[in-house]
């Protein structure tokens, strides 16, 4: 009936507590930085803050908050393009939780609901499908946002829709890889990060192997991890050994569910569905080469973007918002001058304080004004 | 009353004629029966003998529901709108003796449908002891409301030598819950949001009541709330609000059923912010503490009750997490989106 289980007993919590800092203090110099450890997923960024996982941990760690949460990267324009399409009349404008909230130039997505636009939440794209055969009047439209987590289940829906026939369905693409970015962000020369925490979910489709330039070509250990406190814990004690031992591999720590080739079939359905664009936007990162997807030429019907002929949405963002510094750990989301009073969940400029498993949120909520 | 599948309200139903007064006299009339309710006056007429013979002062209250779906495992919208404001009467101290209903129905709702949720509105307040004495029925026209609206008001009166509320509580003192957390808010979103979770959850829809009365009994009892809407987390930025202490929970404390955590895990919510209707937050002294809960967990309402933490003399809500680190618990602005990616 409790909230402890086996990934949450206290135990075994500090036993890995106490081995990581017994190896910390083996490594640490005096003087020395603390090392700079990268959780790329906003899932873990989200557990880490929820559990106080670095409130735990010994002075010598500090978390950067990576670039792996999708809806933080989502920049203003893309937003948009979704509300473009979604403030038109004949269109059921479909997407997850995740994205209303989010602030484009005119408001958010809720904000066009509010204004009248048919915006609705789903927590399965295959239930847009449904919505399409029942509205045979109108146009469906899914707003496929995430990576590698969600893409299958979006290039499973589009092969359905395909299956079926269905001339009124379409889908916003914004799903974005992770590979590119990683690796963009290591050729950056002020970005000094010394491990890795990769995402469990992404790794569960695309497996492990995908990691390896980064021990090969840049010399960085790389832990790849569950969302549970203590796979997090666990996954820390691994990198540290790493460290402390000077190897640099790509570990798993979450073989419960990731294996080292993924799974073939979600990638087959990939393949089938989606190529790599030239380059993606993202949102205080910039322009990524290769980072982003579009829809193959058999599948390129179902592109809502040119269904609906939407223009390109440039929007600059605010220059005193430091999201692209949060995101590469340049700083941290107090350092933010628009942190906690321009931005805040409840009116953000930036995304990361939008998303609950963005840095800026979970800082806001779990750590403003404690000790 | 014999609905068919096929009857449905109309706009005659609520047009003051013939229609409408046999919907009321066979429907309401019958299911509600009471002595004041058959008089047909305009207005309710209570002795104020009976109601000073039980307290000294009057608690009062009135909330609408609107909840979609109507119908879900533990209850349906009559049960709950019965319920809850039983409840907020009966966490003053009072006893909860009479109610009132106002119905807006959609045209179009299946009468079928409406019978059900009127007879378990009557059983609900049979069996929680109260008289459901006046009430109101309009019908709008499709599509201007979903399906049906319900208010409930409902009196009681609070005995004498009670005086519970927010603003006595002190630090030191201990903060208790009466059963699992977030029931009834994960229950809801299961099925509105056909998330088709196969799991076991059933709404805790119920009177107080009965889960209240021995509590009149114990010394040091502060102040009592029903956690619905905003769940736990609200009631305790109430709490903290009110009395101007701090609130701090230990989260291995918590009671939860495990399908409902399975719920907030997957969609990335929080038991704590999940509505209830039929669990109590409740602050008492420390001397009171185990009073309280062996009184709670006498009855089947309270079994699973628990102390989950105390009372700080830092104005603020916090959460101590299973590791032993603190966060704070935050209000959230409005419902929380569930997340997916
Ligand atoms: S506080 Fe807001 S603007 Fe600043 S980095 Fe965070 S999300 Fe961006």
């Amino acid at each position: 009936m409790q909230y402890v289980d086996e990934f949450r007993d206290p135990e075994l919590a500090k036993t890995l507590l106490s081995h990581i800092r017994h190896k910390v203090s083996a490594i640490a110099k005096a003087g020395e930085r603390p090392l700079q450890l990268m959780e790329v997923c906003g899932g873990h960024t989200h557990a880490i803050y929820k559990f106080g996982i670095d409130q735990l941990l010994p002075p010598e760690i500090e978390f950067v908050h990576g670039p792996g949460c999708p809806v933080c990267v989502l920049p203003m324009g893309r937003i948009d393009g979704c509300i473009e399409i979604a403030e038109r009349p004949e269109v059921i404008f479909c997407t997850y939780g995740d994205a209303m909230r989010v602030p484009g130039r005119n408001g958010s997505l809720l904000d066009a609901k509010r204004r009248g636009a048919d915006v609705r939440i789903v927590y399965s794209p295959l239930d847009t499908l449904t919505f399409a055969e029942q509205n045979p009047d109108k146009q469906v439209v899914f707003f496929g946002l995430g990576f590698e987590t969600t893409m299958p289940s979006t290039a499973l829906t589009l092969q359905q829709a395909k299956r079926r026939g269905l001339t009124n369905f379409s889908i916003f693409c914004q799903h974005i890889t992770i590979i590119p970015t990683l690796r963009s962000l290591l050729e950056q020369p002020d970005v000094r990060i010394d491990g890795f925490l990769a995402p469990g979910h992404v790794s569960m489709v695309i497996g492990t192997t995908p990691y390896g330039f980064i021990a090969e070509d840049f010399h960085k250990p790389l832990v790849v991890t569950g969302f549970e406190p203590l796979d997090i814990l666990q996954a820390l004690a691994m990198l540290v050994d790493q460290i402390h031992d000077g190897r640099c591999e790509v570990e798993n720590q979450y073989k419960r569910i990731v294996s080292q080739q993924g799974n073939a079939l979600a990638r087959k359905a990939l393949d089938e569905v989606f190529e790599l664009k030239e380059s993606s936007e993202w949102r205080g990162l910039g322009s990524i080469a290769g980072s982003g997807v579009q829809l193959t030429p058999a599948y390129r019907e179902f592109d809502a973007e040119l269904r609906f002929n939407t223009q390109e949405h440039q929007v600059a963002d605010d220059p005193q918002a430091r999201c692209g510094d949060v995101l590469t750990g340049r700083c941290k989301p107090n350092d933010c001058p628009l942190f906690g009073t321009r931005c805040t969940p409840q009116n953000a400029f930036g995304a990361l304080m939008v998303s609950s498993e963005g840095a800026c949120a979970a800082y806001y909520q779990y750590r403003r004004g404690l000790a | 009353m014999a609905f068919t599948e096929k009857d449905v309200v109309t706009m005659a139903h609520g047009s003051g004629g013939q229609a409408m007064q046999q919907l009321i006299e066979q429907l309401f009339l019958q299911a509600f029966a009471n002595p004041a309710l058959n008089e047909r006056e305009d207005q309710a007429r209570i002795p104020l003998s009976l109601l000073t013979s039980v307290g000294d002062r009057l608690a009062f209250s009135t909330d609408s529901y609107v909840i979609d779906p109507i119908f879900f495992p533990g209850g349906n919208i009559g049960k709950l709108a019965v319920c809850g404001t039983v409840n907020d009467v009966a966490v003053s101290g009072a006893v909860p003796q009479y109610l009132s209903c106002g119905f807006i129905l959609e045209e179009g709702l299946p009468l079928l449908q409406l019978e059900q949720i009127v007879k378990s509105m009557a059983d609900t307040a049979a069996a929680a002891g109260v008289e459901i004495v006046t009430g109101d029925t309009k019908v709008v026209q499709r599509g201007a409301a979903d399906k049906v609206f319900i208010n409930t008001a409902g009196i009681g009166a609070i005995p004498g030598t009670i005086n519970w509320g927010a603003q006595h509580i002190r630090p030191g003192d201990r903060i208790l819950v009466s059963g699992t957390l977030g029931d009834h808010g994960a229950t809801i979103l299961n099925l509105r949001e056909n998330l088709g979770l196969e799991a076991e959850l059933t709404s805790d829809c119920a009177v107080l009541t009965p889960l209240i009365a021995p509590l009149r009994e114990i010394d040091g009892v502060r102040a009592l709330r029903d956690a619905t809407r905003g769940g736990v987390t609200a009631i305790l930025h109430e709490f903290a609000a009110a009395s101007g202490c701090g609130m701090s929970i230990n989260e291995g404390d918590l009671p939860v059923n495990p399908a409902v955590r399975g719920v907030c895990e997957l969609l990335g919510l929080e038991p704590l912010n999940f509505a209830n209707e039929g669990k109590l937050v409740i602050v008492v002294a420390p001397e009171a503490e185990q009073a309280t809960l062996a009184a709670l967990r006498a009855h089947p309402l309270g079994k699973d009750a628990a102390v989950i933490g105390t009372v700080t003399d830092t104005a603020r809500v916090q959460l101590k997490g299973i590791f032993g680190a603190s966060r704070l618990l935050d209000l959230p602005h409005s419902e929380p989106l569930p997340r997916i990616c």
